[in-house]
């Protein structure tokens, strides 16, 4: 007797869930379908929460390493609309692409020796460097000035290591679970500077609601040669990555894109670099 | 209200009460007044930074489809959790050594695993070894990573609220010669799922809650992972935090109240039971967070 | 290997952990006292208190842990100033903090779990409790919570260990603990998985003798009935 009742309970909740889940799988298929124009996909990951670098927005997906990604996948054979975006977290880039998750990636992904032993890479594309972000009034202009100084970065990010363990062992650092939380403690003074490399740092400053209150402080702390990350072992792909990217500097595409994303920004970038070339 | 724990208020009680009461509204009150104040001298209150929240962009793009994925990923944890977590903890509790000690070992082992790591090991387990696609992965790692710790978590509730029943229970089972299966099947379990029903709710709030961990690393595209998604693109970092706990709290609350309505039909019938201190209000379905709680004071 | 673990001194792999145990330890002091008021609010007789401790329960406990740490530090930290007695000390301060979000959230819970022991504890307890002419704070500090503790080590224990899990998210804001480390090794290194079972070690070696030795002491001290 009482076993039916908590069996007709239960029952029902597994009802309930299940339409639940049910009506969730049908969302899924539906977008999938809608969005196939037909032909071949290829996936690509980046970031979806970096401002004038790869971000989501209602219209779709902005930012320069959208656009070179769109620009590499289009002298791959794929037009855009059989590009699917994929978010790679920075923990997951090297798996993404092992596991064949994603064909490229193109997300702030800095070329480094240790990753170089798990993926391979095309590029570098663009060259930034660590910088810091500051009040628009803020004195800082070298290296040593940050040692009594405050500063922001994100949890187990390379700058903030290099803060650390380099220029400014002495700096009080606070690390955060992304830039925009950063952008929050130096608004409200809570830190003098927030820390990472300056293609971040200015498509976070060309936002609207922070236009005009902060500046980069332009001191080139370290070298970040963004590559687009390939899978191990597959040359060809990168090969064709490299020609892809050497034709998008040299058609003058890039130049557009840096305009486009960082031109607002005001962010005086490097120029393009030479493909293979990385700068230590 | 009654409780047992205090006699019922007289005049100068009631009094005191009442000035209590008033200072602490007046406190209260206060305290809402400067947080208000404090935000909007920061600029926290500005309607630019509120506004994307009344468009349909926002909700489309962003919350809808992030409160759809953590809806998904709890709703089927919750339905896979529940019965592992019922048979292992019966398993645990079984006459047969290699039964009990297997699954008391599974037990304390995905207990003791922090769930992001399990996470991140079962969405490394299904890449290896299965055929699911790429795009559906974090779903079912997520859910994966859910379940073990869960059903883990809920096999001692059940344990906990099975061996706080009565010993006349299975003894008058015992006589009247039902098998051990029977026992459990049709006395202890169903006593013991209505004993334990606050704990077993306030789990399913934390399978909830920590479908959020599934964007830390993963990727898993849910309500706090689109929350960092969409703060980046309207740059309102603290009101999409304040939005976003809304959500949650609002949706927990629908839950924890299916719950209690759920728990008063089973109640009712035997009524006698209830005999709990000061706890007649509904709010009380949640006991402890994770299980173990004794006997609610039932069938004293 | 393992190599890579020998190049991380600040934090070094034992030092992260001894932050994460730091942090357990003043969250779970700091949670039981809080919580035992919040439990002690809940069954009070002045109807405010049990309105607050229901209200503070029902919404702190439904919010993800990630989004009250990081109130502590968006919130309290940089629009309302809180400094914790440390605003030139970022480790300091930010653990600080941490400890403060960890307490607000577990006794919730600690608060629950003690409230269902006090419903262990038979109704003629508190009934000749009473009829000897002991007050309501009386009642609770001298018969009830004593039986209500020793029924409730088992869901403590669990509270417990969640806690100590439940630290990694002190990350978010900072906190060189376990989690930290992690997340620069992971960067770093590129070697997710191999890492991942690194630190799912550590934990199972943080929380697995607290769990039997709690499970031990909750079955010696139970109240026979």
């Amino acid at each position: 007797m009482k076993l039916r009742k908590v069996t007709a309970a239960s029952a029902a909740v597994f009802a309930l869930a299940l339409t639940a889940t049910a009506c969730g799988g049908d969302d899924g298929n539906d977008s999938g379908s809608s969005s196939s124009g037909g032909g071949e996909k290829i996936k690509i990951g980046i970031k979806y929460d970096q401002p004038g670098l790869g971000l989501k927005t209602p219209d779709g997906y902005t930012g320069f390493d959208v656009d070179v990604a769109t620009y590499v996948a289009k002298e791959l054979g794929y037009e855009p609309d059989q590009i699917e975006w994929i978010e790679t977290k920075s923990a997951d880039r090297e798996n993404a692409l092992a596991r064949g998750d994603v064909k490229l990636i193109a997300a702030t992904y800095s070329i480094t020796d240790e990753r170089k032993e798990k993926v391979d890479f095309a590029g570098p594309y663009l060259l930034a460097h660590q910088d810091l972000l500051v009040q628009k009034d803020a004195d800082i202009t070298e290296a040593t000035d940050l040692n009594d100084k405050k500063l922001c970065s994100v949890t187990g990010s390379t700058s903030a290591q290099n803060v650390k363990n380099d220029f400014a062992p002495d700096a009080q650092l606070t690390n955060r679970g992304g830039y925009s939380e950063c952008l929050s403690a130096l608004q409200n003074g809570q830190v003098d500077a927030l820390t990472t490399d300056d293609s971040i740092l200015a498509g976070y400053a060309a936002q609207d609601a922070y236009k005009g209150k902060f500046k980069l402080a332009g001191l080139k702390l370290s070298n970040e040669n963004y590559g687009i990350g390939v899978k191990k072992g597959d040359t060809e792909t990168v090969n064709k990555v490299n020609e892809a990217l050497e034709k998008m500097v040299s058609d003058g595409a890039w130049q557009k894109a840096v305009d486009d994303n960082f031109g607002p920004a005001d962010y005086k970038n490097e120029r393009a670099p030479k493909v293979g070339q990385i700068v230590k | 209200m009654t409780s047992v724990l205090y006699d019922a208020p007289g005049p100068k009680a009631r009094r005191r009460n009442l000035v209590f009461s008033v200072v602490f509204v007046a406190l209260l009150a206060l305290l809402l007044w400067w947080v208000w104040q404090v935000l909007d001298d920061k600029g926290q209150l500005e309607w630019s930074l509120w506004k994307p929240f009344t468009t349909a962009d926002a909700w489309t793009t962003y919350l809808l489809p992030g409160l759809a994925d953590t809806l998904k990923a709890a709703a089927l944890a919750m339905v896979i959790a529940l019965p592992l977590g019922a048979v292992l903890g019966i398993a645990r509790m079984s006459d047969h050594r290699w039964v009990r000690v297997p699954a008391g070992a599974v037990v304390e082992f995905f207990r003791a695993i922090p769930v992001l790591l399990l996470m991140l090991f079962a969405n490394e387990f299904f890449a290896r070894s299965t055929g699911v696609a790429s795009a559906d992965r974090p779903l079912y790692a997520v859910v994966t990573g859910l379940v073990l710790y869960n059903a883990s978590v809920l096999a001692e509730v059940v344990r906990a609220g099975i061996l706080a029943l009565p010993r006349g229970q299975s003894e008058a089972a015992q006589a009247i010669g039902l098998r051990k299966s029977q026992t459990m099947r049709s006395i202890l379990l169903p006593q013991a799922v209505t004993v334990m029903l606050p704990a077993i709710v306030s789990q399913l709030v934390v399978i909830v809650k920590d479908t959020a961990l599934g964007g830390v690393m993963l990727g898993f595209t849910e309500l706090l992972n689109s929350r960092g998604t969409l703060a980046a693109n309207y740059a309102n970092v603290i009101p999409s935090f304040i939005v976003v706990a809304v959500i949650f709290i609002v949706l927990n609350f629908i839950l924890t109240s299916f719950a209690s309505w759920l728990e008063a039909r089973l109640r009712r019938s035997k009524r006698s039971t209830g005999a709990v201190l000061g706890t007649d209000d509904v709010d009380d379905l949640n006991a402890a967070e994770i299980g173990g709680t004794r006997a609610t004071g039932a069938d004293q | 290997m393992f190599d890579f673990l020998s190049n991380y001194d600040d934090p070094s792999l034992l030092g992260a952990f001894w932050v994460t145990v730091q942090l357990t330890v003043f969250s779970a002091i700091g949670s039981l006292i809080w919580g035992t008021l919040l439990a002690a609010m809940r069954v009070s007789p002045v109807p405010l208190m049990r309105g607050f401790g229901t209200a503070y329960v029902n919404i702190v406990r439904n919010i993800p842990l990630t989004v009250i740490i990081v109130f502590t530090s968006l919130g309290l930290a940089d629009i309302f100033g809180v400094a914790m007695g440390a605003p030139d000390d970022f480790e300091l301060k930010y653990f600080r903090l941490a400890v403060l979000g960890l307490v607000a959230y577990t006794a919730a819970f600690v608060c629950e779990a003690i409230r269902s022991g006090i419903n262990t504890v038979p109704v003629g307890q508190a009934e000749a409790a009473r009829a000897l002419g002991l007050s309501f704070s009386q009642v609770l500090r001298l018969v009830v919570l004593p039986q209500a503790f020793r029924s409730v080590i088992g869901p403590l224990a669990n509270v417990l260990i969640a806690l100590t899990k439940n630290t990694t998210v002190a990350a978010t804001i900072g906190v060189a603990e376990a989690a930290f480390l992690m997340k620069e090794m992971i960067e770093n290194e590129a070697q997710t998985l191999l890492i991942g079972a690194v630190f799912a070690f550590g934990f199972v070696v943080l929380t697995l003798p607290t769990g039997l030795f709690l499970n031990w002491l909750s079955k010696r001290l139970a109240v026979k009935r």
